[in-house]
């Protein structure tokens, strides 16, 4: 099954190959995996997704803990959470496409933002399912580039990670 | 303890005092270009003592047995490059059974770092999936800090090796030494007392046992749990085993004690294992050698209660219905209480009926082997080995055959007499764990029970034995085999014996000698026992004892692999 977890771990240098190695050590499944500082500097958040039976995810989340600079893990999917990914597509806009590639953009709300003779850079944020279907309806040709961030997730509600 | 405050020392001088302030008495090492300040500071002070090994294995296998033997904080110091590489072996060991070390590593300066200098590797970048944690120094006013958290790290929660890569400017710059007092890591804070509502499940669980069973390992001997784990055998008159890393955990002589379990285990502790319905697990983590395979296990019903510290450890391999995580000693501790505060008690009746069937399967005498042989049997040297000694030595051992010989035949009553790699099974550990043992248990009697095959591994380290005049007493089980390999290859690869034979051996008479030891070669078994009396008698000398043992003896019971834990092949049915 699909999980997201969330890690809140020590900005060092490292870090993130100690979690990248665990996995890979431990022949675990990754997905996507981001990371970034939070507001406070020191301190980094990371969204792993990843694939396996219960009894793996559980695993994960106990050796991700057990990493010394990880300060705290949570498995999003546990409960009621939002995931967004970020999604630069470039797509092939020449005088005959042009118009097309406009209104699809707009029905996925996506925001075209660099344009060339032949060219248009569409950013669209959404679930991976939706940046999924959004190039399922491109024809396959007029796809130049994708860059895909990995999802991002948060916990709804009152439901906080923090050290 | 003397601070010195607003005293500006260089790094070197720091790695020095940090390790005074520890209380650090032996450093296991080898010099090289990345820490030659730091032996320069080593030179010039004479609280913290150098060994000098003759590989930088053999330091980490040396400041390993150091710290199983005493308890204490193994350390090693090795130089960058090779003197890391050769060293990783070591601390893989270490990490694997959870023993707390601190590696100090020398590396190229900063600025040199990333460009392929002179003996530069990525020492962090090696280590990081065999160590509990590493760091790499990059400024002299993180340096203190930063040792003082290693060994924090190291002895707290699940111990383990934790290593401290310092480049060598880091070394030759100054700043004010102040050792912390104390550590605090938002990151890292491990729980030692277990759940007070498990333990009381737990607890009822195990009162109300028909065929209760008590299996524990490592956890008890790290946490200086055996004490305790004594009164509670005793207290409920459950039977119990020990893991090969448990062994000395619980005393081996006495009747409640079922032996060592798991592949080579006996016959009555693995069937009480697979047959019981409450089994308290303490301290181990049901691996592969331990219950063979997890779904042949699962088939019999039990409720399964797992004490450990480490809660990656718990549910792992085995489910369980009663986790409880925290520092074994502590939670037995309350286990005692709620028992004796309790008016419940076991059954008696029950008990007995259970005691009944294991008796019956203890009557298999499943370690029995030909005593009438012409040719000296392994498992009578060992047997000799524990009368000889009064079964009060601390034993380290290699890998093989001969390593589940001294665990199945020499009787531990005392937690940390029994020193081997259980988890990452080196060969080459033996020797320098017992230099470590001995350097830690000055005077105490020091037997490293070996192979032929094993002891060339490290063997360098008989010259470090003659510097320091360690008086090891090596019992070498010479069969000209790799045993155990050779073993696996009679059962299941058709009797092809594929380069597990050794020609041109040693003659490990003249080459003890070479290294100014006593060696003897024993070839009959009536001279089995005098050899060993006669060297356990030289108080000040290394003796190296080469048995020439039976060529095709194996180590029985067995558990093939992949099977499960109650189908061994015993001697008697090849």
């Amino acid at each position: 099954m699909r999980h997201i977890i969330s890690v809140l771990l020590e900005n060092e240098a490292g870090a993130l190959s100690r979690v990248s190695g665990l996995f890979s050590a431990r022949a675990y499944n990754i997905e996507s995996l981001t990371v970034a500082p939070t507001e406070d500097a020191s301190m980094s958040r990371m969204t792993i997704v990843t694939n396996g039976s219960e009894e793996v995810v559980e695993q994960i989340t106990k050796q991700l803990n057990k990493l010394v600079e990880v300060v705290k893990v949570v498995d999003l999917s546990e409960a009621e959470h939002i995931e967004r990914e970020l999604m630069l597509i470039k797509v092939r806009a020449g005088a005959k496409e042009r118009e097309d590639m406009k209104r699809m953009a707009d029905i996925f709300r996506g925001r075209i933002i660099d344009v060339s003779d032949n060219t248009y850079t569409i950013e669209l944020t959404g679930a991976g399912h939706k940046l999924d279907a959004f190039i399922q309806a491109l024809d396959a040709s007029a796809i130049l580039e994708t860059v895909r961030t990995g999802a991002s997730g948060i916990g709804r509600g009152s439901r906080i990670l923090r050290a | 303890m003397d601070r010195i405050k607003g005293v500006a020392l260089t790094g070197a001088e720091i790695v020095i005092r940090c390790l005074q302030e520890e209380g650090v008495e032996h450093v296991f090492g080898y010099p090289g270009g990345a820490v030659l300040y730091i032996y320069d500071a080593l030179f010039k002070q004479d609280k913290v003592k150098h060994v000098l090994v003759r590989h930088e294995q053999g330091a980490a296998h040396a400041a390993d047995g150091y710290s199983r033997a005493s308890n204490r904080v193994g350390v090693c110091l090795v130089t960058s490059g090779p003197g890391l590489t050769n060293a990783v072996t070591g601390i893989a060991t270490a990490h694997m059974d959870s023993i707390p070390m601190v590696i100090l590593v020398g590396q190229v300066p900063t600025h040199a770092i990333g460009l392929d200098a002179f003996q530069e590797v990525d020492t962090v970048g090696i280590t990081r999936p065999c160590v509990k944690h590493n760091f790499l120094v990059k400024d002299v006013a993180e340096l203190a800090p930063t040792i003082k958290k290693a060994f924090y790290l190291a002895t707290t929660g699940r111990p383990g090796p934790v290593l401290v890569d310092i480049p060598k400017d880091i070394t030759t710059m100054s700043t004010e030494f102040l050792y912390p007092e104390t550590v605090s890591m938002r990151s890292y804070n491990p729980v030692t007392k277990g759940h007070g509502g498990q333990i009381k499940k737990a607890v009822q669980l195990l009162l109300e046992a028909e065929r209760p069973m008590i299996y524990t390992g490592g956890g008890v001997v790290l946490s200086n749990a055996s004490q305790q784990l004594t009164e509670l055998v005793k207290l409920l008159g459950y039977p119990v085993t020990n893991t090969l890393m448990g062994l000395g955990g619980y005393p081996a002589t006495d009747k409640q004690f079922l032996g060592m379990l798991g592949m080579h285990g006996t016959y009555e502790a693995n069937m009480a294992m697979q047959n019981c319905d409450v089994l308290l697990a303490i301290g181990a983590r049901f691996d592969d050698r331990v219950i063979g395979n997890p779904a042949h296990f699962a088939q019999n019903l039990r409720k399964i209660i797992h004490i450990d510290i480490d809660p990656s450890s718990i549910s792992k391999r085995v489910k369980v219905d009663v986790p409880i995580v925290g520092n074994v000693s502590e939670v037995l501790d309350e286990f005692l209480r709620l028992i004796r505060a309790g008016a419940q008690k076991p059954d008696a009746g029950t008990l007995k009926g259970w005691w009944k069937t294991i008796e019956e399967w203890r009557s298999r005498d499943c370690l029995k082997y030909d005593h009438t042989s012409k040719i000296i049997k392994p498992q009578y040297v060992v047997e000799k080995l524990y009368e000889v000694t009064g079964g009060d030595a601390f034993i380290t051992s290699d890998v093989g055959q001969h390593q589940m010989w001294a665990a199945q035949f020499y009787k531990f009553d005392k937690p940390r007499r029994w020193i081997n790699s259980g988890g990452l099974g080196t060969m080459g550990f033996g020797l320098p764990a017992a230099m470590g043992a001995q350097m830690a248990n000055p005077g105490a009697t020091v037997a490293c029970v070996t192979g032929e095959s094993s002891i060339q591994m490290c063997l360098q380290e008989l010259s470090t034995c003659k510097q320091y005049r360690l008086p090891i007493k090596i019992v070498s089980l010479n069969n000209k085999y790799m045993g155990m390999v050779r073993q696996w290859q009679q059962f299941f690869h058709g009797n092809r014996y594929s380069e597990s034979y050794m020609d041109a051996l040693p003659d490990f008479v003249k080459l003890a000698e070479g290294y100014g030891h006593r060696g003897v070669q024993i070839t009959k078994p009536e001279d089995v026992e005098p050899a060993l009396r006669d060297a356990f008698k030289r108080k000040s000398e290394l003796v190296f004892m080469d048995f020439l043992t039976d060529q095709t003896e194996n180590v029985f019971p067995m558990i093939p692999g992949g099977k499960g834990i109650s189908e061994m092949i015993l001697s008697e049915e090849l």
